[in-house]
């Protein structure tokens, strides 16, 4: 650099130094909750589907107008349809869920409690929680019969799985150092069981309970689909077979429902439970 | 109650973490256990209260805890591990409910020792909404609850920032001199040793030894306001650990 230079630098450095404001490069990656945003794009996409099946660009047998699909749900409604098949899914859901979910917790609560337990779950669970339970639904129609007791049983298998692994993953999961301040202050271990284990492990049983049900819906409508007189699959099934696209996607529609409903009751149950968080 | 550990010497494994260690805690003394990182602090307190049991070498406990205490050796630790969905309350009441108290005895505890470690307006409050100062706080009212004979303190100001950390110290130091409990207290920090320590014990690096054992004679009241002669305690101390820290910091963490 030349003397001029370094010269005309220092006369610059004498002067006021030009102010500028330091450039902004934080910000976004942050999603912020936006609740009418997502009613509006449902309800633009309804418009769209209704105006296309307005001008006859959809096929009323591919995908018959909203309206339509409405109506047949209100015909559903109507003639009281509805509470027998809505009413025999329940019935098959929960007592498939609960069953599964029941047994899942036991076996599951073993695993993580006892070495031998573990020993012995584990494998097996890794062994059969691949296998879709669906593939295993003849046999249950063999076993069982065609009646209720197979629908259940594929719902119940297919929930005790990921249940087994969500809870003794939750019990693993536990803060050791809480076990062993229980320990340190003498209680007794079902106390540690009870008021250690089982609450630190309630996040991960909870979040073991989305899985599960989310299962037990794509389980009961196949299950359905399979020699039943009512319930939602089975009047799927039925639609499908008459080419009533209307009662079809009625159908689907009311199976979004049920799957929103679950999950609606199980943020609740994890708000209520989990509140401490 | 006293305790007296002998020849206590304790491997992880092939590893070697303590070798021959032999030294008493009298009842209404604090013991401050001091040394190197990894020295095996805190596994001789882990010893101390029978959640570990030592290779060879005994731990004894001398004459009988004091009637009414329910659990004699009692934990502090350094991560509070408090339950975080109990409240304060609940998280004391926790460590009383497996013994036969009625429920009005055992909530007359839970306030009881709730005041003497001023958190009586927040047994309500859980863990997550209470400060770290304020979270030990309520695991060494849940320590007082089950009237120990002698409390094993795992650095419990460690994982506090230092202005907390110096308000729980003159804490520890006022319920001390109320309460005269005995203790053990395994710490890294100096300042610490020498201000609740009537004994303390220097180990050496892994395998940790006892390098020294120093007796501080000044009155914990006195401390606070003598932190020149306590300066003094403080490098002597630093002068026994130094080399050992210095040659503990440079072996290799392959364990």
């Amino acid at each position: 650099m030349s003397d001029e230079a370094l010269a005309e630098r220092g006369a610059a450095g004498a002067a006021a130094p030009v102010a500028r404001p330091v450039p902004f490069r934080g910000g976004g990656f942050a999603p912020r909750p936006m609740r009418l945003v997502g009613l509006v794009l449902f309800l633009v996409l309804l418009g769209l589907w209704e105006l296309g099946s307005r001008t006859g660009w959809i096929g009323p047998l591919v995908l018959p107008a909203p309206t339509a699909v409405f109506e047949a749900f209100r015909q559903l409604v109507v003639s009281g349809q509805i509470w027998l098949h809505l009413g025999a899914s329940l019935q098959r859901l929960l007592l498939g869920w609960f069953g599964g979910t029941l047994l899942g917790l036991l076996v599951g609560l073993a695993a993580g409690l006892f070495s031998m337990a573990r020993a012995g779950v584990v494998p097996l669970v890794a062994a059969l929680f691949p296998i879709p339970k669906i593939a295993l639904l003849p046999l249950f129609i063999i076993w069982f019969g065609i009646g209720e007791e197979s629908k259940v049983a594929t719902i119940l298998f297919g929930t005790f799985f990921p249940t087994v692994i969500a809870v003794y993953g939750g019990v693993d999961n536990v803060d050791r150092n809480l076990i062993r301040m229980g320990q340190s202050f003498g209680l007794s271990w079902l106390s540690i069981v009870r008021k250690i284990v089982l609450p630190g492990a309630l996040p991960a049983i909870l979040s073991g309970f989305r899985i599960s049900a989310a299962i037990a819906i794509i389980l009961l409508v196949a299950a359905e689909m399979i020699g039943a007189e009512y319930g939602i699959g089975a009047y799927i099934l039925l639609a499908g077979n008459l080419m009533a696209t209307d009662q079809l996607i009625a159908g689907v529609a009311i199976l979004s429902m049920l799957g929103l409903a679950v999950s609606w009751l199980l943020g609740r149950a994890e708000r209520y439970f989990l509140r401490w968080r | 109650m006293d305790l007296r550990l002998r020849g206590i010497t304790h491997f992880y494994g092939d590893l070697e973490v303590l070798r021959d260690v032999d030294f008493g805690v009298e009842a209404g003394q604090i013991v401050c256990l001091i040394g190197p990182s990894g020295c095996g602090k805190s596994t001789l307190l882990r010893l101390l209260g029978g959640l570990e049991r030592p290779a060879h070498g005994e731990i004894l406990q001398l004459g009988a805890p004091p009637a009414g205490s329910l659990n004699p050796l009692t934990y502090v630790f350094q991560d509070f591990a408090l339950l975080p969905w109990r409240t304060a309350a609940g998280n004391v009441s926790l460590v009383l409910e497996d013994h036969p108290l009625s429920r009005r005895e055992r909530s007359e505890i839970v306030a009881d020792v709730l005041a003497r470690t001023k958190l009586s307006e927040f047994a309500q409050v859980l863990p997550r909404q209470l400060s770290g100062g304020m979270k030990q706080r309520v695991a060494i009212a849940r320590a007082l609850a089950v009237r120990p004979a002698c409390l094993l303190m795992d650095e419990p100001l460690s994982a506090l920032d230092s202005q907390t950390r110096e308000l729980l110290l003159d804490d520890l130091v006022e319920l001390w001199l109320r309460e005269r409990f005995t203790a053990c207290y395994v710490t890294h920090n100096l300042a610490e040793a020498v201000r609740l320590g009537h004994k303390v014990v220097v180990l050496s690096r892994r395998p940790g030894r006892i390098r020294e054992i120093v007796e501080i004679d000044m009155p914990l009241e006195q401390r606070k306001h003598a932190l020149a002669e306590l300066q003094e305690q403080q490098s002597r101390l630093w002068e026994l650990m130094r080399e050992e820290a210095m040659a503990a910091d440079r072996e290799l963490a392959d364990v």
